[in-house]
């Protein structure tokens, strides 16, 4: 009872990687508040995933396998986790800010009128003393996360209510093997008594998915682009680097909204998290949510014509100019003095 | 012709978007007063997709709602210069400080009261927070089925719609029934203009509040133009329970809030001459951090 349990999504099959991180991190939340960590998976076809999800640490994965729970739709998918979090109680759950998780999250804490934090950059354990009733609360979960566009961190707290809910971004925590033959035990979820058949009103028609062609989670170089770049026409200048370079292009909120990039390619609180060798921002102003998601990177290069852009206080290098005239410039040398 | 009873949810945002040098207080503080109040941008998104189906199906009506404090009637009024049939202003001192579950539950008491509603509308998220959180949670709460990240709606009939969805790394199709609430992506098109005898029809377009605020005959104006007069909704309209309302309402707690300090690096400052560009190039390469 009162464990921390884990949503873990399903993508095509296959476990996503942003479970994978919440189950690292809770592991090590679960180890702090002596507690058990627990999985939660729903779909069709789930023998044999709980290999790959035991050596995080997980003491208890509850399947709901159904061919009818496959894929993630809204409503049958909340009816297993509200009615398991109704018997189980968990003290904190958590699910990946992707669109299965920011669907079905809102949902569940709203029927289980729990609180939930979307998009949490980093979760801690706390405790909290409310002045006016006199009352302290011992080990809460403290959900940060960037507000207001990024302009402020806020910390929030669900004192009274349960479970305490947060969603987290994928790449925002790191992902790692607690121990390879950690055992825990599987929990086979009777799915007729978890979901009604009232459940399937919502038809899924059609489903078209394509495998991912960017992959700048894992790329060692990224040129990054923002509203400062000023077109789409620049942005091909920062493909040109990034393909010399070995590396991928990344896009602020700004720049992707303007349409001179992807969505996929948003780095950002309200995109992806990144951490590679070098980063070389280009035309971004460094706005906090989208510092958020790159300030861990090891280099960090920024192309900017303001000499006092607030990215460029966390620049380890700052090239004051216009990004067509640095780029090209960069370009030519590289390929004068590599192979 | 189906008629449908289309709410379209919306909410007025400080522009985070282009946040100035100002945006901030010395004391590290947002300063709201220096940044634009707009329409939500993915609610405009929405709005639209309300006023295709209008074009569809002629007869169906649009109600505008938006919880928020006086001055969100502007927000109304831009929907009413787009084509939006009615607006309802939700406001009440006994909201504020609402998270998304409290906003949320006094949305659908305010929606049960509008009746037979087919349709429920809103942008997938608003700027200012960024959480997605309201849409699904009206849906939940007057128990009907959600359809998140909309792109278009596909196809439309008396009894059932279909709408295409926007995931990560593909699309979906999903079909439902009615009554149904869509959140609608930025991928969505954009909303049609103002139109101008729209315009000049709602121009002077408020609640009575804000009349009597300026001190305005708001009665005379009220009685002669009923089509300016912007109901305005507070708690006793809407048969909420007050506890589930507002700060007490909400199971989320803002525990405290801090300014972003970044711990500032040792920069190296270059300027775009090509031997600084080159120096760098080497180093990089001689750190094996590319090459």
């Amino acid at each position: 009872m009162n464990n921390i349990i884990v949503y873990c999504e399903l993508d095509e099959g296959k476990i996503a990687d942003v479970s994978f991180e919440l189950l690292t991190k809770g592991r090590s939340l679960a180890t702090q508040l002596n507690c058990k960590l627990e999985a939660l998976l729903i779909g069709d076809n789930l023998q044999g995933l709980e290999k790959e999800i035991f050596p995080y640490g997980v003491d208890t994965i509850y399947m709901a396998d159904d061919k009818r729970l496959s894929p993630y739709s809204t409503l049958p998918h909340t009816s297993v986790v509200v009615n398991l979090f109704r018997e189980q109680k968990p003290q904190i759950a958590l699910m990946g800010a992707t669109t299965i998780g920011r669907d079905l999250g809102p949902r569940v804490s709203s029927a289980l009128r729990s609180g939930l934090t979307a998009d949490c950059t980093e979760l801690e354990i706390g405790d909290h003393e409310d002045k006016k009733q006199n009352k302290v609360y011992k080990d809460l979960l403290y959900q940060i996360r960037p507000a207001f566009g990024g302009n402020i961190i806020a910390t929030i707290i669900n004192p009274d209510c349960r479970p305490q809910m947060a969603t987290v971004r994928e790449g925002v925590m790191k992902k790692a093997i607690a121990d390879p033959n950690y055992k825990g035990e599987v929990v086979q979820l009777d799915v007729e008594k978890y979901v009604d058949d009232t459940a399937f009103v919502v038809k899924i028609i059609e489903r078209h998915i394509e495998t991912s062609k960017v992959n700048i989670k894992n790329s060692p170089v990224i040129v990054a682009g923002g509203f400062g770049v000023g077109s789409a026409e620049n942005f091909k200048l920062l493909h040109k680097l990034a393909t010399i370079l070995g590396g991928e292009v990344g896009a602020s909120r700004a720049a992707v909204d303007a349409g001179y990039a992807e969505h996929e390619r948003q780095v950002g609180q309200t995109g992806i998290t990144v951490r590679p060798k070098l980063y070389i921002a280009c035309g971004i102003s460094g706005q906090i949510q989208h510092l958020a998601g790159m300030m861990e990177s090891s280099i960090i290069i920024s192309i900017n014509s303001d000499p006092n852009a607030p990215i460029n206080k966390i620049a380890n290098y700052v090239i004051t100019g216009k990004v067509e005239n640095v780029i090209p410039k960069m370009i030519k040398y590289y390929k004068e003095h590599t192979k | 012709m189906k008629e449908f009873q289309i709410v379209v949810l919306a909410k007025q945002v400080p522009d985070t978007r282009n946040i100035g040098k100002d945006a901030m207080k010395a004391d590290g503080t947002v300063n709201r007063a220096v940044l634009p109040a707009i329409f939500n941008p993915e609610d405009l998104h929405a709005l639209e997709q309300a006023l295709r189906i209008k074009d569809q199906f002629p007869g169906s009506t649009i109600t505008l709602l938006t919880m928020g404090p006086p001055r969100a009637v502007e927000i109304l009024k831009e929907g009413f210069y787009r084509g939006a049939d009615d607006g309802i202003l939700l406001t009440d001192r006994a909201f504020a400080g609402s998270d998304t579950l409290a906003t949320s539950y006094a949305i659908s008491c305010a929606i049960r009261k509008i009746k037979n509603v087919d349709l429920i509308v809103c942008g997938r998220q608003a700027i200012d927070g960024d959480t997605a959180q309201v849409g699904p949670q009206v849906a939940e709460k007057l128990g009907i089925p959600q359809i998140t990240y909309a792109e278009e709606i596909v196809s439309l009939a008396d009894d059932k719609i279909q709408v295409k969805r926007r995931l990560e790394r593909g699309i979906e199709t999903v079909e439902s029934s009615f009554p149904v609430l869509i959140t609608v992506n930025s991928s969505a098109p954009h909303c049609r203009p103002r139109n101008a005898k729209r315009l000049m029809k709602y121009k002077h377009a408020s609640t009575i509040s804000n009349r009597q605020e300026s001190n305005e005959d708001y009665l005379a104006t009220a009685v002669a133009n009923s089509h300016l007069t912007i109901k305005e909704w507070s708690v006793n309209n809407i048969e909420a329970d007050a506890e589930e309302l507002g700060l007490g309402g909400s199971p989320t707690k803002v525990k405290k809030v801090d300014n972003i300090a970044f711990q500032s690096k040792e920069s190296r400052t270059l300027d775009d001459f090509d031997d600084d560009i080159d120096g760098l190039m080497k180093e990089l390469i001689e750190a094996h951090i590319i090459g």
